[in-house]
Formats: structure tokens, sequence, C-alpha cells
């Protein structure tokens, strides 16, 4: 007997009302992910697939169609599952500790601060407690953000194009981290970029979402182990299959 | 030299006043001098700190009877949007009203003492600093409504480790503007409602006898408090916890 799916998609579609029309965003979405899973939702901007992460982390209500975690449907955001936006998400008046700790009020004062110190480390953010997040980079902030989701002990995550707004060296170093820090927590996550190479590098699965209004056009199973050659002929085909998929050419 | 520029146009000021005090033909006009004499005058006599603690006293129970009603009643405004849109029409109607409009009426209501004034402060500080607080609300940027919820806070909660500390930086901004607002205020409420206090210096320095060295040495120490208090202010803006609000 195979174990149920941790997030299960139904039939999801959400139209939204303008101004005299109706524009209809998402499209009949089924998907089902494993427990463990990490699975990016890959599709260009502006195509919905946020819309989507927003609904099965329960902070919009989708217009018709249901998603399930646990065999439960989804009412409201739940600390069980951690949405994780682009490092604008952190509390600019908490510092690192205050941060990481935020979620954890209903914790005694020492295992709180037991679990500070071990999620600042595990993000390595060591040395940074008591700063703030304006005297943080760009890199660092993430961090900060991923390790408060990862203190309340979730067991999904929901990152909205979490590296989008940083540079791409520090994009690089932060999916390793990601790769690093999931090694030692394994919790199912859902992806969201539009980032070709990310979701080969990251996804054990990549859904790719076509334009609005926003159907699954194929998922793709990534069948490569970590650490992954981004140079071996695997990592290329896949890639290229993404891109055929997404509708562009090999050659810019 | 750079560390006399912040007072030479202060210096230059003293030198113009004092040569055009020399030149004038009543006679009723006094130099700088003469205003230092007035000062000690009153100090001698007792009479400045008794205007300036009576003054702050005012100013001290208006303004903060304010804060403490305003900015929990603009918060909550600015929550539920419905209070707001109740609200918001008669607010804005009452707040072009200059405060000191209401100088009759709060001397009909409290007759002539201490509580028309404090009442008149109340009011200049109340309705911005309720406007100001209603506004900072609406500017909380939604991730960080959306991360607070996530973490499973309840209302109440949101309002208090959420809300509150997001809008800090802007409620600080509103708090220094309306507590100068206040210091003008309390300045015009003495004059006519209350006989104490360095509003009411001023007006009685003049009718007792035309003494402008004393009504100008009343002007300078308002001049001198309403600075220092916005000092104290700007000192707020400058903790960690709130710096992150005024950009670079």
């Amino acid at each position: 007997m195979t174990p149920p799916p941790k997030v299960s998609i139904r039939g999801l579609s959400m139209r939204f009302p303008t101004d005299g029309s109706v524009i209809e965003v998402l499209s009949s979405i089924d998907l089902e992910v494993k427990d463990g899973e990490l699975v990016c939702i890959l599709g260009p901007s502006g195509c919905g697939k946020s819309t989507l992460l927003n609904i099965v982390g329960g902070f919009l209500k989708a217009t018709s169609g249901a998603v399930l975690i646990d065999e439960q449907e989804v009412a409201g955001p739940d600390p069980r599952r951690i949405f994780v936006f682009q490092e604008r998400g952190v509390f600019p008046w908490l510092t690192v500790e205050g941060n990481v700790g935020f979620g954890l009020f209903r914790l005694g004062a020492a295992e709180r601060a037991e679990r500070i110190a071990y999620y600042v480390k595990l993000v390595g953010l060591s040395g940074f407690e008591n700063a703030y997040p304006q005297e943080l980079s760009g890199g660092m902030k993430q961090r900060l953000e991923v390790a408060r989701a990862l203190a309340v002990n979730p067991d999904v995550l929901f990152l909205d194009e979490p590296f989008g707004a940083l540079d791409s060296i520090t994009r690089l170093v932060m999916r390793s981290e990601l790769l690093r820090i999931r090694r030692a927590e394994k919790k199912t996550i859902l992806f969201v970029t539009h980032d070709i190479d990310e979701s080969v590098q990251l996804a054990d699965r990549v859904v790719v979402m076509s334009t609005r209004p926003a159907t699954i056009r194929r998922i793709v199973e990534i069948d490569m182990s970590h650490p992954r050659d981004l140079s071996s002929p695997r990592y290329i085909a896949l890639r290229d299959l993404l891109l055929g998929e997404i509708g562009l050419a090999h050659k810019i | 030299m750079k560390r006399l520029l912040p007072f030479s146009a202060t210096a230059a000021l003293l030198i113009v006043w004092f040569l055009a005090a020399h030149r004038q033909v009543s006679g009723l006009f006094p130099d700088p001098l003469q205003v230092l004499k007035g000062l000690l005058e009153l100090l001698r006599r007792g009479l400045l700190a008794k205007y300036v603690v009576a003054s702050l006293f005012r100013v001290t129970w208006g303004y903060s009877l304010a804060v403490v009603t305003a900015i929990p009643l603009g918060l909550l405004l600015g929550w539920y949007k419905r209070g707001e849109r109740a609200l918001n029409p008669l607010l804005q109607l009452l707040r072009p009203i200059s405060p000191l409009a209401w100088i009759p009426i709060s001397i009909l209501w409290f007759g002539v003492g201490d509580v028309a004034a404090i009442f008149l402060i109340f009011l200049a500080s109340f309705l911005p600093l309720t406007a100001a607080a209603m506004n900072a609300v609406r500017n909380v940027p939604p991730t960080l409504l959306r991360a607070g919820r996530n973490f499973g806070l309840s209302n109440p909660r949101l309002l208090v480790d959420v809300i509150l500390p997001a809008a800090l930086p802007q409620l600080i901004v509103a708090l220094r503007i309306s507590l100068g607002v206040a210091w003008l205020v309390v300045v015009a409420a003495e004059m006519i409602a209350v006989n104490s206090g360095l509003g009411f210096l001023i007006v009685d320095a003049r009718n007792a006898g035309n003494r402008y060295d004393l009504v100008v040495a009343g002007m300078v120490m308002i001049g001198l408090i309403g600075l220092v208090l916005d000092l104290g202010m700007q000192q707020l803006e400058k903790m960690k916890a709130l710096k992150w609000g005024y950009g670079s």
C-alpha cells in the first residue's frame, strides 16, 4: 500500500473579478506531493504559480477545487506549514535571535533559547545573534527567514522565489545551503521559481506551468542524485527539456 | 570654525537686533541685554520656574491623555476597516478646525483654568495622532502581517507583536510633530484661558505696563523648551529597533 500524499491539490481553479470581466488565473490544477519531496513549480513570471502557492498555504481561497494536507482540507495559514517570502518577510525591528524565536512563543524560555541557538547555527548566522536585519546582507536575511521557518518545526515549507532578489553567486550558494539544510531536516518543500536551472538543481520533480490561465503542462522527474553535476549530459538534457516545455529555443 | 557654524545665524540676529533696538524711536522694543535682565528678574521673583512648570504641567497632561487614547484608537481603526469607514469622515471634518477655535467652547465647558487648557492641548494632539496611527497600520507591509498569521498569532497578539512594532517608526514621527503642536497650543491657551504659564506671562507683561523685555523673555523660554522637547523626541528615532523605518 502506498502512503497517502502529503499535499494533494484537486481540481483547483482561481478566477479574479476585475472591472467588468473575470480573469482566470488557475485552471483545474491536479497535483500530489509525497512526504519529504522537493517539488519545484516552474513557470514564466505572472503565470499564477505564486497564486497557487498562496492557496496551498491557506492565504487565499480558491474559486473551486480543494487542497488537502495530511488528508485534511486547508482552511487557513497554519504554523505546521510555513511560507518563506523573498527576504522581505523578516521582522526588521527584531534581532536575528528575536526573528528566529518569533514563532516559539508557546515554548518555555530554556527550550526557546536552545532552539534559537540550534537554528542560528544551522543556517550559518552564528556571531550575528544580536544583529538587526538592516545590518545583514540579502543572503543572510534569506537564511534568517529560513531559520525562523524551521524553528517552529513545520512539516511543509512553501518557498516563493526565495532567492529571486539575490545576486547569481549568492543564489548558487543559497541553493546548496537549502539542500544541506534539507538533509538535516527532512521537510516537504514546494518551491516556486521562474529559473529553469534552479529547478533542475533542486527538485525531485519539476511541475511546468503554462501561461495564463495556468495549467500543468508537464511534470518532469529529475532522476539525478545529489550533489548534481551541472555539466553532466543528463543535467543539460533535463534543462533543455524544460526549456523546450517553457517554449524557448536553446539559443539566444 | 565648523563648530561655530550652527551658532552663526543666531549670533548675527542678536547683533542686528541689538543695533535695531538702539535706533528705534519709541523705546519700547528691548535689546537682547534687557531681555536677559528680564529673564534674571523673572528668575529672582520665582516666576520663571513657576510659569515653566505650569506650562509643562498642562502639556504633559493634555499630550499624555491624547497619546494613550489616540494611539490605541488609531491602531484599531486602521485594523478594522469598518471602524475607519465609520469614523474617518468625522475625523477629517474636525481636523481642519484649529484647536484655538475651541477656546470659547472649552472655557464654556470647563471654566477658566487648567482643565480648559489641558482640553485644548488634548484636542490638538488627539486628532493628528489618531489619523497618523490609522495610516501607520495601513502602511504595514502585508508580508509581515502574513508572516505573523502564519506563525499562528491571534488577532490581539498580531496587533501587539507585528502591527505596533511595524507602525512604530511612523508613530514616533507623529508623536514628535504633535508634541511640537501641543507646545504651540499651550501658549495660545494660556493667553486666554488661565492666569499662569508662559503664554500668560507674555500677555500679562504687555498689559501690565508694556514690559516688552518680559514679553521677549517669555518667547525665548518657549523657544528653548520647545527645542529641548524636540531633541528628546529625536533621540527616540535613533533606537536600533526603530532605525529601520527611516531609510538610511
